[in-house]
């Protein structure tokens, strides 16, 4: 078996993942990858889910080693944003032409590795293979492993071509890179009893600054995220934490677990979507933090300050419950986003129909249960023919999913908000539930509504 | 009058170029109920996909034939045949067309014969178009996939037949909008002609409100048009990558064809209408005559702010011809032109180099000019610059009305020069007390400060 199919299988062997954990041996084997519908799929790939997870470090050189359509087609399209380096953003790659397909684009992967450090001197090169490169057989690992020797710096395999897997499996190939390459390779200055990673956090229209505040009151410190607003030095020292959230439901499951297993830093996973979820990842993380040794005092504090933030969020979303009660909203997402999200909503009063489930976990679909009732409308897999049907027939009355599916919605002449990575708005704790809220009044009351609606004077 | 040089480096760096197979992706989504599909891994789709959304901000139908690493080393047959089959059970589409990636021509696809194979296997299928076009890539960019795309549905659809008068057919290139099309339908029309345009994205991706909910294209040129087109009496082909469909065409069905190299300037707009008058044998309606005097008058009074100025430019070659060649025939000069891949007209470009590179190539040569143009991912370049910045070309992932920019014919080109003449209006430089007083160092035979 090659290392790379050796690795797919490992992860796919997620023991954390209760998911996993509820399979047969036999169910195990076949990984956690759905076989893909040709001709009826949607989605990104692999190489799509690594860079997703691992682009937001921001200092680093990110070279995409492969034909132009892997990064000339999607560079720069994704929301993070830094509050330092811009480099993350600066589009690096091989751009293999037919010659390098017959004769292997080894030599063009090293020449570029050296043009890069020598022009933009990062911190690290962050080298990703794709499908061509890997079928053609190009050892991306043993040319970053010449590469760092030679340049004197880091050059990091991300082995995950397009055609192993979807967008989740990639997610997971990163973290495996980072953790056979990047974490524990740098000592932070100092430490202390206070410091957490984040994990799964992308820092997306900046969410990572809504939260981080909060953090900041009580004084823990977040030593690192990963990968939002990261910076290689920090990922780097994360097996220094004391303790760990893991954010984006099973998205980095495999760090977080390893960073327990190797440097027994225990984790929780929590959300910081919606008052109550966000309530609780401050208790949970102050919890471990004083089982790892903080004083205790910690615990008042966290209460003292979620007391006064929740109080403080409620009476701004007052003046909205009365206009957002009762509202059908039919909910398009994944994963752990479904059940966070959909506990939000409720917050104020509005009525979930509908919610996908498709990247749900078993135990993410017992949270939407015990949020929505025994009857609730979980969707596997709606088509976009049925939620066009669902809007245009007023089922639902605003409809709340990634980009790709906004047109379903908009041409049918009903509201659409955007809670996926290409939005422009931050939804994050308190603020961001507030803001989530002040966006659906917006979407639903918007007064273009009624002038659409209309048929032309002609034809009535 | 250009030397043409290929950038020298190992690495691209910001990528100024998009692949083929989406190239050819674009130009199937010009055709009426039509489902294209790449044939490679999901991922290519998928950023395809949402390049396209962002860009048009519609929905964009597009399928995969989703190849693994096992599918791809055994062979895509299967995954074709299961694609067509489930496209047609969900979408019903009149027409189904697959480009291939970088990923299936590695391993060498041979699916012109699987496409036989599965229509053999399937006579279900017999109303139903396939056309298949080879994309790799790892060679040339997108507009070549658009030129690739639009030759094949030429040489497997059209059918000769005898002349339909009035009827011509129209081939658009990669550089035009779904708003230059209307212009160029309206045109054409105008003359009582009666246009086939091929693809036509005005049809498809104008942001209309369908009644029902369409899977797949919703509007376009339809199957049975384009087979007609053997039946006109002359093509039009726009922009230089047009001229193999053009040719193919006049193979098949012994249509002859002129290729306009760009209809976007007072000459090159002039030339479109009188082939119109010609080949309709009709004047040219009064409304084009105004149009032709406003678009003068606009360089009368625009003239005072392009003279002089020098404009750096990254764009597909047919857009950096169109483009240009307006900006020089305004006084501009073109101090950078940066493109994506070979064609005929780079050599004739009014610049004394036209580089294949990337938006660094660009960056680095721009210091110094007066306007950046180039897709939306110049946004960063500009920035750091602090140059003032026009966007055009694919993607406009940050503007509104990507679809609706028009720059063809003499309203197009008159609202384009005045678009890029405030431009230079809002950044000119006022005069101060500073401006004219001798630099600071002792140097004798420094030139004085100048503005610009």
């Amino acid at each position: 078996m090659t290392t790379l199919a050796k690795k797919v299988q490992e992860v796919f062997d997620e023991p954390a993942c209760g998911k996993n954990q509820g399979k047969s041996e036999k169910e195990r084997k076949k990984g956690c990858t759905k076989q893909l519908t040709p001709g009826a799929a949607a989605g990104g790939c692999a190489f799509d889910g690594a860079k997703i997870a691992l682009q937001p470090i921001t200092d680093v050189a990110h070279l995409v080693h492969g034909p132009i359509a892997c990064e000339g087609n999607s560079w720069d399209n994704r929301g993070a944003k830094s509050s330092g380096s811009r480099l993350y953003r600066t589009g690096f790659t091989t751009d293999v032409n037919e010659l390098d397909v017959v004769y292997g684009g080894e030599k063009r992967l090293y020449k570029s590795i050296r043009e890069v450090i020598e022009k933009y001197d990062p911190p690290a090169v962050f080298v990703y293979q794709t499908c061509v490169t890997a079928l053609i057989g190009d050892d991306v690992e043993a040319v970053c492993k010449a590469a760092g020797a030679k340049f004197g710096k880091p050059v990091i395999p991300i082995n995950a071509p397009g055609f192993v897997g979807n967008k989740n499996l990639g997610n997971k190939l990163a973290g495996e890179a980072l953790l056979d390459y990047v974490i524990g390779t740098l000592e932070p200055e100092y430490t202390t009893p206070y410091d957490i990673n984040i994990i799964g956090e992308y820092n997306l229209s900046g969410e990572l600054w809504q939260v981080k505040p909060l953090f900041d009151k009580l004084g823990i410190r977040i030593l690192s995220c990963i990968s939002g607003d990261a910076k290689y030095q920090e990922v780097a020292w994360s097996h220094r934490a004391r303790a760990t959230m893991m954010v984006c439901s099973k998205a980095m499951i495999n760090i977080t677990r390893k960073l327990e297993e190797r440097y027994g830093i225990p984790y929780f996973e929590g959300s910081f979507y919606g008052i109550s979820d966000m309530s609780e990842s401050l208790r949970q993380t102050s919890k471990l933090l004083v089982q790892r040794g903080a004083p205790a005092e910690l615990l008042e504090r966290t209460e003292a300050l979620i007391k006064e933030e929740e109080a403080k969020a409620w009476q701004q979303l007052e003046p909205y419950k009365a206009r957002l009660a009762g509202k059908k909203v039919l909910l398009i997402t994944g994963g752990v986003k479904s059940w966070s999200v959909v506990s939000a909503l409720q917050e104020v009063g509005m009525e979930i129909v509908g919610t996908s489930v498709k990247k749900s976990t078993v135990e993410d679909k017992e949270r939407i249960k015990e949020l929505m009732g025994q009857d609730a409308h979980m969707l596997d897999d709606m088509t976009p023919r049925e939620m066009y049907k669902m809007l245009k027939e007023a089922r639902a009355e605003i409809m709340l999913s990634g980009g790709r599916s906004q047109f379903v919605a908009l041409k049918a002449k009903m509201p659409w908000l955007d809670i996926n990575q290409e939005r422009h708005h931050a939804y994050a704790g308190y603020d961001g539930m507030v803001a989530l809220v002040r966006e659906i009044d917006r979407a639903l009351y918007n007064p273009i509504w009624e002038q659409v609606r209309k048929p032309a004077p002609w034809e009535t | 009058m250009a030397n043409v040089v290929t950038s020298k480096k190992a690495c691209t760096v910001n990528p100024l170029k998009m692949s083929q197979p989406i190239g050819a992706v674009l130009a199937f989504l010009g055709l009426d109920q039509c489902m294209p599909a790449l044939h490679g891994s999901q991922g290519c789709t998928a950023f395809g996909l949402v390049l396209f959304v962002r860009h048009f901000r519609e929905n964009i139908p597009l399928q995969t034939t989703a190849m693994n690493e096992a599918t791809t080393i055994l062979g895509g047959m299967d995954n074709i045949e299961q694609a067509i089959l489930n496209i047609w059970n969900r979408a019903k589409p009149r027409i189904i067309c697959i480009a291939s990636t970088g990923l299936t021509e590695t391993k060498g696809d041979d699916v012109d014969g699987y496409i036989k194979l599965i229509r053999q296997k399937h006579p279900e299928l017999a109303d139903l178009a396939i056309v298949y076009v080879s994309t790799p890539d790892y060679k040339d960019a997108f507009q070549d996939g658009w030129s690739r795309a639009v030759t094949q549905l030429v040489q497997e659809l059209v059918e000769p037949g005898s002349v339909i008068p009035r009827q011509v057919n129209v081939l658009a290139g990669s550089h035009l909008t779904p708003g230059d099309i209307e212009e160029v339908r309206d045109t054409v029309e105008a003359f009582g002609l009666d246009p086939i345009i091929l693809p036509d994205l005005s049809g498809s991706l104008d942001g209309h409100i369908p009644e029902e909910f369409m899977p797949t294209t919703m509007g376009g040129t339809t199957l049975a048009d384009i087979r007609r087109m053997g039946a006109s009496q002359f093509t039009i082909a726009i922009g230089e990558h047009m001229r193999p469909a053009a040719q193919a065409l006049e193979d098949k069905a012994d249509v002859m064809f002129k290729v306009l190299d760009r209809i976007t300037g007072l000459e090159a707009s002039d030339r479109f209408i009188a082939l119109l008058a010609e080949l309709s044998g009709n004047p040219v309606p009064n409304k084009y005559r105004r149009q032709r005097g406003q678009l003068m008058d606009a360089m009368l009074d625009g003239h005072f702010f392009f003279g002089g100025k020098k404009i750096a430019i990254g764009a597909e070659p047919d857009l950096l011809w169109s483009i240009g060649n307006l900006l020089a025939e305004m006084g501009c000069e073109i101090g950078v032109a940066v493109t994506t891949t070979h064609s005929p007209l780079l050599e004739k470009m009014p610049a004394a180099e036209v580089l294949i590179g990337d938006l660094e190539d660009m960056e680095q040569r721009a210091r110094g000019c007066d306007l950046l143009i180039t897709h939306s991912h110049g946004r960063q370049m500009a920035e750091r610059l602090e140059i003032p910045f026009l966007r055009m070309g694919l993607p406009l992932f940050d503007r509104l009305g990507a679809g609706h920019r028009l720059s063809v014919g003499y309203r197009g080109t008159r609202d384009l020069i005045f678009e890029i003449g405030n431009l230079f209006m809002a950044n000119a430089h006022e005069a101060s007390p500073a401006t004219w007083m001798p630099p600071q160092q002792e140097c004798h035979d420094c030139a004085p400060a100048t503005t610009h």
